[in-house]
């Protein structure tokens, strides 16, 4: 690659942004795809590796007597604060990442380079995983009312919708152009979800181009289409998700929402989520307080109330609620729009899916609803991830909240989905990555020209092979829960320290429940082929097992004792003022591979800086303690 | 006092009861000296409530008509109300209530009055003697001896009889340093490290006042607990300046120049009605249905209580740090040494000693640590987040320690063999129960009470097995090592089983808990089931061997 004028750099200090422990020591190397930090100080080799897809922003800050430092934040939320000896070195470094990190043609995306070598034909089968075609079968589409249509097939009628849409039946094709010419670029009212039982149905559009007085025979018959596709129902809702504000100010640009008067029996509806760019600024606002040094509770929660992030998030699951409240509850159907229809209504839309089938909160649901609501309709994943480099205003979070979303009701259920939180963790990385076809471009017109089904691979086989770390044990299976009705008071959204801090590990539960009930079902699977070939072994088992099953329950603990889940654990800085200086926030991921045993190795690496560094608060009686430091320093 | 004369009204029928996420109950309400219980008219007792009138925190009237409404807000942060026809009745009922839940004899509560239904096995009274604990202390190290100088309580009122102090030190000098502590609160010991020796102590603030008083025996006593050479920490858990106005009343601090082996780190760690506000701001917080984000957030930290679980967790942290990581003995007190000083050393215990996060060792934790070292239970808990009185002595200290255990068990929920239900049980009966133990403020008033004769002890009932399976983890493995828990805002958590109990169904969440349950109880069984085959299989073998060779 002509970007890296360094590969390889030696004498590089990694720091850690919790602890003033001595930082770790090592190379760093930069590939075409990634950079690579290895760690010599540590007796384990560790490795850091970061994608340069996933390098949100390179710093370079004032030089410090150890160097020169970089600071490089990641899209994953991961940051790394790098220390450079040479200054030399460290602009080189910084300007090839600067270049890796912001490709310019899409050709330079790693998923056009990505061989995991695999025969041509799995490749091409990943692709085929996820048919739409299916999940509207599933819906029983298409039927009396309902009808799959390649009205835009060669993209006459929007060119950011896919070939084939699902519309009523009873919109004929004039209807069709006529209600495109009305809404913004083109995109019409179409299917999203059928609820089945009762024939009420998620629509999305984009906003009609109403201005202050205009009104479109076409676009009224296609609501009443809509409408009467649901004869159970007496009305239909439009739900507009922007706030009152910004849609009234989008009528002077001729655009806007629809008047009630034009449209038969419908219940127009604002249901404010905010645009694209105050989400944008309410995650810089969140990620600035995840990554303040020590802040006290006060300090925490004000910046959490500040960034607004929590009231966004809970605004996007009201949207989902009313929308699956309004199809389960009052058997009316929905047309869901926000200005262009793919950033808040593709949120809502999947959001009142997820709530209201079971089926989408499996491994292949949850696929086929990003692949159905996202990549399908439109959303623009290139621009708002910042895939290539570009304008910067159109990067916004808006998955990454539907992600949240999930994750949140997944507190609240947690038997409902067949997956886990890292199941959510690996596609919101992925959607960074570029590693694979699925998330490049906007639109499905531009996969199309850019050739991903040919030269790309999918995601979503990669992430079924590996199903096993990522299911969730205490899942209950798809009938359990039908619909799910979330608590949305205030009290019921956490911090997603998972999220925005996942690569502080100090942080995190020193002893994961997940992993310890994933090893539970991988020994359960075990437990029971060796019970099984027992049985075939023994000649005969005619009564049932003695009572001394409980009796060894010692040897049980004994074999369960090996399952323990390694904990990764030293103590912080409990002393400062403020308080928490981590120093178990140090530790790199890595480290956790190892072993209990190692604990004692393990807390050599923290620096107890500790007792010793004293501040105003507190009074010195000894001033010469240092010399009494404890020989674990 | 009979009872009877409080209870003017002592039934009124067509009631109705509305408690959160359940559907309205009508039925009888009836008075007793202890309880407020309703009862429908259905087959089945199901709907039936049954309230201690000691955990009626406040209540409030109101009239539409002739129909009364009263609302309970109970100390386990629970709120009901029941409404009920007539005036007159509402109003008896409510008066009351209302003289029943505040009784100011100690003698004429439940627990004085309570049969228990089960059998007792263990009297929960004998378990945890300071003898007991002493013995497993002298396995380890014969530098500790049991004193009984305290044995009529006149040396330390708020002492229990028995206190381990170092063996060195003589009852003579144990009441003379008595005299130069706050309420006579000489140091003693609070725990054991086995793995280095070291030890935490603790006591209450030293009596110098302004003029610098000193007193050989302070020093003397807890420089016996040094290595030679060795320094040791105090951790003061007040800030220096509060310490140093306490010497204007006659308190203070430990001076360098009188104990120059130890270095002094002040913590500041919040008491009193300071935290009895935050509990009921927080509480208010939570109790808030509106659908506003920033107004539950502001309200959230307003409240100070995740505050007040960090800086007490902080303090926790530091003295097990100075005692596992620097090799180092520590003493801790505040101001009388019966509240932050207790959360401090026992949480400091948690952390560093795994019998601590066993049943029967926090069981006696909360004994040694909390009861015996002489919180003020009767005071602390008189109130709870409904209280108006305000006063100065109620404070959830034993609470805010429960909950910082809580906070460290959701960050190891690997490490604890029991799980949160224990911890709201305790919550529970600190404030309201049946059984006696957490009655009175220290021993002395506890014997005098003749509470171990006349009462029940919650242990006896806890530790019966039946009761025990509901309080046990079943993620436990026994984990011998220190656990240091992250004290960083985004690691600490409200926590809602106690806090949201009653404001939102917990259904899901209960379901979860019971499967991850029965997923380990099925391996388990699994693996035992293997292994008896196993075993089977092999005798069967041996049997062929033998039958072979014969």
């Amino acid at each position: 690659m002509d970007h890296i004028t360094t590969p390889k750099v030696e004498n590089v200090k990694l720091l850690d942004r919790y602890t003033n422990r001595k930082p770790a020591n090592g190379t760093l190397y930069l590939t075409a795809t990634h950079l690579i930090y290895v760690d010599a100080s540590a007796e384990v080799r560790k490795e850091t590796w970061i994608l340069h897809h996933h390098i949100a922003s390179v710093e370079k800050l004032p030089l410090t007597t150890s160097g020169c430092p970089l600071l490089i934040r990641c899209k994953n939320f991961r940051v790394a604060h790098l220390v450079i000896g040479h200054e030399r070195d460290c602009h080189e470094v910084y300007t090839s990442l600067l270049k890796l990190s912001q490709p310019v043609k899409p050709e330079e995306l790693y998923a056009f380079s990505y061989n995991p070598k695999m025969p041509k034909d799995s490749r091409e089968i990943g692709w085929k995983l996820i048919d739409l075609k299916v999940d509207y079968q599933r819906m029983g589409i298409p039927n009396d009312f309902w009808e799959i249509t390649d009205a835009n097939k060669d993209y006459e009628v929007c060119n950011t919708y896919p070939p084939e849409v699902v519309v009523p039946k009873a919109a004929n094709k004039a209807t069709v152009l006529g209600s495109a010419k009305f809404r913004s670029r083109g995109r019409i009212p179409v299917l999203s979800y059928l609820y089945k039982e009762n024939n009420a149905a998620i629509c999305r559009c984009s906003q009609p181009l109403s201005g202050f007085s205009a009104r479109c025979l076409e676009d009224e018959q296609m609501l009443q289409a809509i409408r009467q596709a649901n004869p159970g129902s007496p009305f239909m809702y439009v739900v507009d998700t922007r706030p009152k504000l910004n849609a009234m100010a989008n009528r002077a640009a001729g655009k806007g929402y629809e008047n009630e008067d034009n449209y038969d029996n419908i219940h127009f509806k604002f249901i404010g989520i905010e645009n694209i760019h105050v989400m944008r600024s309410s995650l810089q606002k969140l990620l600035e307080v995840c990554e303040t040094k020590s802040p006290s509770m006060s300090d925490f929660l004000t910046g959490l109330e500040n960034s607004g992030w929590l009231r966004h998030i809970k605004a996007v699951m009201d949207a989902g609620v009313f929308l699956a409240k309004a199809v389960k509850e009052e058997k009316a159907s929905v047309l869901v729009h926000c200005s262009d229809g793919w950033d808040r209504t593709a949120q809502v839309c999947s959001l009142a899916s997820l709530l209201l089938d079971p089926f989408y909160r499996t491994f292949k649901g949850l696929m086929v609803l990003i692949e159905k609501e996202w990549i399908v309709m439109g959303h623009k994943f290139s621009h708002r991830c910042g895939h290539l480099d570009g304008d910067l205003k159109e990067v916004s979070p808006v998955f990454t909240q539907f992600t949240e979303c999930v994750w949140q009701l997944m507190q609240q259920f947690p038997c409902a989905f067949e997956f886990n939180e890292r199941f959510l963790l690996e596609i919101h990385d992925h959607v960074y990555s570029c590693q694979f076809g699925n998330f490049l471009g906007s639109c499905y017109r531009e996969r199309e020209a850019l050739k991903i089904f040919e030269k790309t691979h999918s995601l979503w086989p990669f992430l079924l092979q590996k199903k096993q770390e990522f299911r969730n044990p205490l899942y209950k299976g798809f009938t359990v829960y039908k619909e799910l009705k979330p608590n949305t008071l205030p009290f019921s959204f956490q911090f997603w320290c998972g999220m925005y801090n996942r690569f502080d590990k100090g942080m995190h539960p020193k002893q994961c429940v997940l992993d310890h009930l994933l090893n539970c079902m991988s020994q359960k699977m075990k437990l029971e082929d060796n019970a099984t070939d027992l049985e075939n072994k023994l000649p005969f088992l005619d009564n049932p097992l003695p009572n001394e099953v409980c009796s060894l329950s010692k040897i049980v603990n004994a074999s369960v004792e090996s399952s323990k889940t390694p904990m990764l654990n030293t103590p912080q800085d409990y002393e400062s003022e403020p308080p928490a200086l981590l120093t178990n926030g140090a530790i790199v991921e890595e480290v956790d591979i190892m072993p209990d045993q190692d604990q004692k190795n393990k807390e050599n690496f923290a620096n107890h800086h500790d007792l010793l560094d004293l501040n105003s608060t507190m009074e010195v009686i000894e001033s010469d303690a240092k010399k009494e430091k404890p020989q674990h320093q | 006092m009979e009872f009877a004369e409080l209870i003017k009204t002592p039934r009124a029928d067509n009631v109705i009861l509305h408690r959160p996420f359940y559907p309205a109950v009508e039925g009888t309400l009836c008075l007793t000296g202890h309880h407020l219980i309703l009862s429908s008219r259905r087959q089945d007792n199901a709907e039936e409530l049954w309230l201690l009138h000691s955990n009626i925190d406040s209540i409030e009237k109101r009239f539409v008509g002739s129909l009364g409404t009263i609302i309970i807000k109970c100390k386990d942060l629970r709120i009901i109300q029941l409404d009920i026809p007539g005036m007159e009745e509402c109003l008896n009922i409510a008066s009351s209530i209302e003289a029943l839940s505040t009784l100011d004899s100690v003698t004429l509560m439940y627990p004085f009055f309570y049969r228990p239904m089960f059998e007792v096995v263990e009297d929960g009274w004998h378990s945890f003697l300071p003898e007991r604990e002493f013995e497993l202390l002298s396995s380890v190290t014969n530098e500790w001896r049991l004193s009984y100088v305290n044995k009529e309580f006149s040396v330390c009122p708020s002492y229990p009889p028995a206190v381990t102090v170092p063996k060195s030190i003589d009852d003579e000098a144990l009441r003379r340093v008595a005299t130069f502590r706050h309420g006579g609160r000489f140091p003693v010991l609070s725990y054991y490290h086995k793995k280095n020796g070291m030890v935490m102590m603790r006591s209450s603030q030293p009596l110098t006042g302004t003029n610098g008083r000193r007193c050989k025996e302070d020093s003397a006593l807890i420089n016996a607990t040094l290595r030679a050479g060795k320094r040791g920490y105090i951790i003061d858990t007040r800030s220096l300046n509060v310490a140093q106005q306490a010497r204007a009343k006659g308190g203070g601090f430990e001076q360098e120049v009188q104990y120059p082996q130890w270095r002094r780190i002040h913590k500041s760690v919040e008491r009193y009605n300071i935290l009895q506000e935050s509990l009921i701001k927080l509480v208010e917080a939570c109790n808030d249905q509106s659908h506003n984000m920033d107004r539950w957030l502001s309200k959230l930290e307003a409240s100070n209580w995740l505050t007040h679980v960090k800086e007490i967790l902080t303090a926790a942290c530091l003295a097990g740090q100075c005692i596992d990581r620097e090799g180092a003995s520590v003493l801790v007190h505040g101001t009388e040494g019966t509240d932050s000083t207790l959360q401090i050393t026992s949480l400091a215990q948690i952390i560093l000693d795994p019998r601590c996060r066993t049943i029967r060792g926090f069981e006696a934790l909360v004994e040694r640590e909390w009861l015996q070292a002489g919180h003020p239970f009767r005071l602390r808990c008189a109130q709870s987040a409904y209280s108006n009185s305000k006063q100065k002595w109620e404070s959830p200290v034993f609470f805010l320690f429960l909950d910082c255990v809580w906070q460290i068990l959701r960050q190891f929920p690997c490490s604890f063999e029991f799980n949160e239900h224990f911890l709201i049980m305790l919550f529970e009966h600190a404030y309201a129960s049946q059984f006696g133990t957490f009655l009175g403020n220290n021993e002395s008033e506890r014997c005098k009470l003749k509470l171990s004769q006349k009462t029940m002890s919650l242990w006896s009932w806890v530790n019966q097995p039946e009761e025990l399976r509901k309080f046990k983890n079943p993620l436990f493995e026994a984990n011998s090592l220190v656990i240091w828990p992250s004290v960083a805002p985004q690691s600490l958590q409200l926590w809602e089983g106690v806090f949201l109990r009653w404001n939102r169904s917990s259904k899901f969440l209960d379901e979860a808990y019971e499967e991850m349950n029965n997923i380990i109880e099925y391996n388990k069984e699994l693996q035992a089931k293997v292994n008896a085959l196993r075993r089977q299989l092999a005798e069967l073998e041996t049997d062929d061997g033998m039958q072979e060779n014969s």
